[in-house]
């Protein structure tokens, strides 16, 4: 019988943990669902931490993120619920554009990752960590410092350039968020200065 | 832990059980979920017979007296068949997946912080060099199941319970968290066998001796009890007002999944204040130490054991003691209004914490020379041979006997070699790093 690798296996639970809920945020229509799905894809990434042994991060994503996002939802109740339920139905022209965007998005993320090496387990960091694993490979790795690539001499002359580690697609997403932060700030300013006699009442 | 179990299933003759090493960390994962879990549902059991009790004794009443002898110790067994044959409704108004899904984040929240809490030295599921930061963060999850509870029932009631819970709570962590910080402080680390340990011996080896920490207690308690949404700050329940708050549709176990909850979350808490305050698993009297029970790290031992034993059963009466005093304030203080519950929160409860930190800190900084010190240990003149004679840092020899083997100090890597290009400095800070 085959050997279940718990590490493998816990990592794949999370991943998947993470990634389902994720797309579960974006299909939703239901705005506490919505948060409520944030909340488990953001509790997976918290997992990751853990089976990382950043145990310090992983309690952090769980305050940070995980309460953010409750004052998020009781927010989205306090001053969205019209209705007893809150739903946000989009078209299908927009779910076109979204898929687009969205799409060639993570067409230009897959591609600088794919082009980084993956990290392999370099001696040194391998046996120390097989008592207590530490994130400090794969964070260094991050930033483009290749500690499984410092023995094998300069030949891979990766570790100038930015494709030597993730630091690429971080900003590209980085990057992405702040756009998104920009362009919701300007929706929510646009809806009030359409009618501002008419609906001042009601607020 | 599991490595060592391998090698001695190995030496027992159960070779195919050695070899597969999968089975075993998952009977390994499996009992100890299944131990924890036993405790704390016996206690929670046991923990709604007393609230019955005492507070029928408060209120000059018998309590149950009928179901199992004189005592009706019998009645959580017959509270829980009840629930359980109770119909499960779900109202026509509701949101289906996030009603049903409520209850149980409601009791993980409060449930999983347990896996990180040891019990006596070594005695802990999964020990975490983060554990207060970790059953901080937890904990502060159990809020989340509230509000989705609230809100999915699809009822007023329910909504205005959920909002005050949001409230109260999302206040009540700022000063909970400051009085956590401040023994985290005096003991240098955040890990709670750490923390345990430095208060062994006499009395006035307890955190609680220190004048800021004593103060520091007492807004702990404070704050867990409104943390734990007990009266009198049961405000998102408040039976009188809001029918049941944010419990009023909920019936049979889903019902009770909230009880068991909020039973978990006062005993944790005030285990929790039990390690940070009151010695942890060392009574006031260093009996185990006398009697030679101290658990050697590296070997088991029955008198080990027994300390062990002795010590678990201090820290649970402890932690029940604090129950009980949660307990006897809600049947003896009447519900805060909102607004003096935020009162007690933002003009009491975090000012005082927060002096009590500064003064922790500059106390600290004084004494100590500076905050990132280690602290002096209190516990040299236990007479614990390892301390004087074992070469490892005491930091290294905790995590030894967390983990019951000591593949530490066998496996400390060789420095890495120096390279030719110069760049062996990226190396070797790393490899410290993996280690230390």
């Amino acid at each position: 019988m085959q050997a279940i690798h718990w590490d493998s296996f816990f990592f794949l639970f999370f991943a998947l943990m993470t990634c389902v809920f994720a797309i579960a945020v974006v299909v939703s229509s239901n705005i506490v669902r919505m948060a409520t799905y944030l909340v488990a894809s953001l509790c997976g990434v918290a997992g990751l931490f853990f089976l990382a042994g950043a145990q310090f991060l992983g309690a952090m994503q769980l305050m940070l993120y995980v309460g953010g996002t409750v004052v998020l939802l009781v927010f989205g109740v306090m001053l969205t619920a019209k209705g007893p339920f809150v739903s946000m139905r989009s078209g299908g022209g927009q779910w076109i554009v979204a898929l687009l965007v969205g799409g060639s998005l993570l067409a230009v993320l897959l591609q600088t990752v794919a082009v980084v090496q993956p990290i392999a387990k370099s001696r040194p960091v391998a046996e120390a960590s097989a008592d207590q694993p530490t994130t400090t490979q794969l964070g260094a790795g991050l930033v483009g410092v290749r500690t499984d690539q410092v023995g094998q001499g300069s030949g891979n002359g990766g570790q100038t350039s930015v494709y030597a580690g993730y630091l690429l697609p971080f900003e590209i997403i980085s990057l992405h968020l702040l756009v998104v932060l920009v362009g919701a700030a300007f929706l929510a300013r646009a809806k009030r200065r359409v009618a501002p006699r008419e609906q001042g009442l009601e607020l | 832990m599991a490595q060592a179990l391998i090698e001695k299933l190995d030496g027992w003759g159960f070779h195919w059980l050695a070899q597969q090493g999968w089975i075993v960390y998952l009977l390994i994962g499996l009992v100890q979920v299944a131990l924890i879990l036993a405790l704390v549902m016996t206690c929670v059991a046991v923990y709604t017979w007393m609230e019955r009790k005492i507070s029928g004794r408060i209120q000059d009443r018998m309590g149950p007296t009928r179901v199992g002898g004189r005592f009706g110790w019998l009645q959580p067994a017959a509270d829980g068949l009840k629930l359980l044959c109770k119909e499960d409704i779900v109202p026509a108004a509701a949101d289906g997946l996030l009603f049903r899904v409520a209850p149980y984040l409601d009791f993980c929240a409060a449930f999983i912080p347990f896996l990180a809490l040891p019990f006596a030295p070594g005695w802990v599921v999964q020990p975490l060099d983060t554990a207060v930061f970790f059953i901080v963060a937890i904990g502060g999850l159990e809020v989340l199941g509230v509000i989705l509870a609230g809100y999915a029932s699809g009822s007023k009631w329910s909504l205005y319970g959920a909002m005050r819970e949001a409230a109260q709570v999302v206040s009540f962590e700022i000063p909970l968290g400051m009085c956590v910080v401040v023994p985290v402080l005096m003991a240098g680390t955040m890990n709670l066998t750490d923390i345990a340990e430095q208060q062994r011996g006499w009395l006035w080896n307890w955190n609680l001796v220190n004048p800021f920490a004593l103060v520091t207690f007492v807004i702990y308690m404070v704050c867990a009890t409104a943390s734990a949404n007990r009266a009198p700050f049961d405000l998102p329940e408040a039976e009188s007002e809001l029918v049941a708050g944010f419990m009023t549709e909920y019936s049979g176990f889903r019902w009770a999944m909230f009880f068991m909850a909020e039973y978990c979350a006062m005993f944790l808490l005030a285990l929790l204040g039990a390690i940070l305050f009151c010695g942890g698993w060392n009574g006031p009297v260093p009996i185990a130490t006398w009697l030679g029970l101290a658990a050697d790290p590296h070997h088991w031992t029955f008198l080990g054991f027994l300390g062990n034993c002795l010590g678990c059963t201090n820290l649970i009466i402890k932690g029940v003691l604090g129950v009980i005093f949660m307990m006897w304030l809600r049947w003896t203080l009447p519900r805060l209004r909102i607004d003096q519950v935020m009162t007690t929160c933002l003009k009491y409860c975090v000012p005082l914490a927060s002096i009590m930190l500064i003064g922790t800190m500059a106390t600290v900084f004084v004494v100590r020379g500076g905050l990132a010190s280690p602290p002096p240990h209190k516990t040299e003149e236990t007479p614990v041979k390892q301390r004087t004679e074992s070469p490892l840092s005491l930091r290294e020899r905790v995590r030894v006997r967390a983990d019951g083997t000591h593949a530490i100090d066998s496996r400390l890597p060789s420095p890495p070699a120096p390279l030719p290009d110069g760049k062996g400095s990226l190396v070797t800070p790393v490899a410290q790093e993996g280690v230390s």
